[in-house]
């Protein structure tokens, strides 16, 4: 019953979830189950938080390494709800304050550092150790000449051979892949519907 | 002078009898001038009709104030106010609410009314609509017949693996290396770090990382190696809770499981990898798995991850971030293989039936591409414009 009550739900939501598609019909029967997403999303938040309590309570009891840092989490999490519920999160409240000038660039902070890992690794990514790297440096030297205007200016046609590069050898393995991901969905949706799949379900396949 | 004033009197009616009809001919060459319609609204499980219009070309938009847009329901004596709708507007929908909600199949009377800034107002020639509820997309029926085969194929070779299980599955190098990853692990005494993607539950790939959670768990349980696994979205954890919690059971070691080693960091995406990046940092796992949905955080984790000298195995279906992780992770499960892996490791036969009738499905894609490029370069486009 664990195991035969989740799958017959699942198999029923995912035929009707497949026949909507098709049928304009089902529309708003659609929008019903994504709004019961989101509901079901906002209980199993609390449970998220619960999750992120515990384990910071537990690091900071167990003097985990760098443990003082969950301190900072906590105080974070408390901080940001109570100046939330108190005074709202309009345009200059503390709420917006604290997330525009401390989370904002906090955030921005860790994405610019994907500028020196995108270094890094075409670094590594280009050493020529055998043919096939030696082709991709070359590809990508191209690309990378042809991609900005200077290149362009300077080295006449190679702007077109970028956008050969880009748009046939590029562009046919991409599709490649595409066609492979879609099927392998499908083919993963179906074995989850139909029960064959059940890893997902806490039953590790059997 | 009674005849004068009857003169006056038959001379005033001569003056305003043409002024008096040409009104009523101009009010009615505005009305049938302003193209109104009211057709059903394509594409909807019915109560919408979409009303259309365009002003007539002798009105100046300026001088209209707003436009008024009525409903006559059919048996209701007065109109319903749509709304007050901007002079420039041309179209509005009129869907279904709790408030004015239309039955399908139910002929509807529209009307329009242009108020100038003057206080003068035309109304528009009333027009019927009628909702209706469509049953099928034909626009998708190239799809529908797509999937119909589709699913009709991997349903075949699943039903055939039943019977005939001797299937051939070529080697996935990956998936050796988890099995050494876990172990390397063990080996070291470090911990194993899983991440399923920062998506959803909603995305098919977080459930193939979880199907293949599912056997590392198994892995590292038996094993007795420790498994760390962050989460980005709270349902995705509760239910990776369930999965390495079975997982943990079903090896007979329920008691080594630790709730705590599948916990919620948050929502957002840089902060989930700042904090994922402290713990490869702090914990120094031995292997790093990456495998789900993934955006730009990619090449941030995989960076981080082959900073600490972890062996890394990604695998991702984002075709965007692979080239990240084939650079950065010492193997990568490309697009598909992230969804074949999971019935790799169990080799189950139902499960590598559906592998074989993928393997069918895209021999019966190439035949088409191939057929659709000769055909169209010798000058027939009926397949390409039928798909």
């Amino acid at each position: 019953m664990k195991q035969k009550l989740p799958l017959t739900i699942c198999f029923i939501m995912g035929v009707v979830m497949i026949i909507q598609y098709f049928v304009p019909a089902l529309n708003s029967l659609y929008d019903t189950i994504r709004f019961w997403l989101l509901v079901v999303s906002g209980f199993v938040l609390c449970l998220g938080i619960y999750s992120l309590v515990r384990v910071h309570i537990l690091k900071i009891r167990r003097k985990a390494p760098s443990w003082g840092y969950s301190y900072v989490t906590i105080a974070g999490l408390v901080w940001m709800s109570l100046v939330g519920f108190i005074w709202g999160k309009e345009e200059g409240t503390i709420f917006m304050n604290t997330f525009f000038l401390i989370q904002v660039p906090i955030q921005s902070t860790m994405f610019s550092l994907l500028a020196f890992f995108i270094a890094s690794a075409a670094f590594r990514a280009f050493r020529m150790k055998n043919l096939e790297a030696g082709l991709l440096l070359i590809a990508a030297i191209i690309v990378m000449i042809g991609q900005v205007p200077v290149g362009a200016s300077f080295i006449p046609g190679i702007a077109d051979l970028k956008e050969w590069i880009l748009n046939y050898p590029n562009l046919a393995a991409k599709r490649g892949i595409v066609i492979g991901v879609g099927l392998g969905m499908l083919s993963t949706a179906l074995k989850i519907i139909l029960g064959i799949e059940r890893s997902y379900l806490s039953g590790g396949g059997k | 002078m009674v005849t004068i004033y009857r003169e006056i009197r038959f001379l005033t009616f001569l003056f305003f009898v043409p002024f008096f009809f040409s009104g009523i001919l101009f009010a009615q060459d505005i009305s049938s001038s302003f193209n109104l319609k009211a057709v059903d609204k394509p594409i909807d499980d019915g109560g919408a009709i979409e009303i259309s219009w365009s002003l007539p070309k002798d009105i100046n938009i300026e001088e209209i104030e707003k436009l008024e847009l009525y409903r006559f329901d059919p048996g209701a004596a007065e109109p319903v106010k749509l709304g007050d709708l901007k002079p420039k507007q041309q179209k509005f929908t009129d869907e279904s609410s709790d408030e004015r909600k239309l039955r399908n199949k139910t002929p509807y009377i529209y009307q329009l009314k242009a108020i100038f800034k003057d206080g003068s107002q035309i109304t528009s020639e009333k027009v019927e609509g009628i909702s209706k509820i469509q049953w099928f997309e034909k626009r998708k029926f190239v799809i529908f017949i797509g999937t119909v085969l589709s699913i009709g194929l991997i349903l075949y070779c699943i039903y055939k693996a039943k019977t005939d299980s001797n299937f051939f599955i070529r080697r996935m190098v990956v998936i050796d290396a988890i099995e050494e990853g876990v172990g390397r692990a063990t080996e070291m005494g470090k911990p194993i770090l899983f991440v399923s993607g920062t998506s959803t539950i909603n995305d098919v790939a977080t459930i193939a990382a979880i199907n293949i959670l599912s056997h590392v768990a198994k892995k590292c349980a038996e094993y007795g190696t420790r498994l760390i696994v962050p989460n980005k979205d709270s349902i995705v954890m509760t239910v990776q809770q369930e999965v390495v919690k079975e997982a943990y059971t079903s090896v007979g070691k329920p008691d080594a499981f630790r709730e705590e080693d599948v916990f919620y960091i948050t929502d957002d995406q840089m902060a989930y990898v700042a904090a994922v990046d402290g713990i490869m940092v702090r914990e120094k796992p031995a292997t790093n798995f990456f495998l789900g949905m993934f955006y730009a955080e990619s090449l941030i984790l995989a960076e981080t991850g082959a900073s600490t000298g972890a062996i890394q195995i990604a695998g991702t279906d984002a075709v965007t971030q692979l080239p990240f992780f084939i650079t950065a992770c010492d193997y990568t499960l490309i697009g598909e293989e992230l969804y074949a892996a999971s019935a790799y490791m169990s080799r189950e036969p139902l499960l590598l039936g559906s592998l074989k009738g993928q393997d069918y499905l895209k021999f019966l894609i190439m035949i088409a591409i191939l057929l659709g490029a000769i055909l169209y370069n010798l000058g027939f486009t009926f397949l390409k414009d039928w798909l």
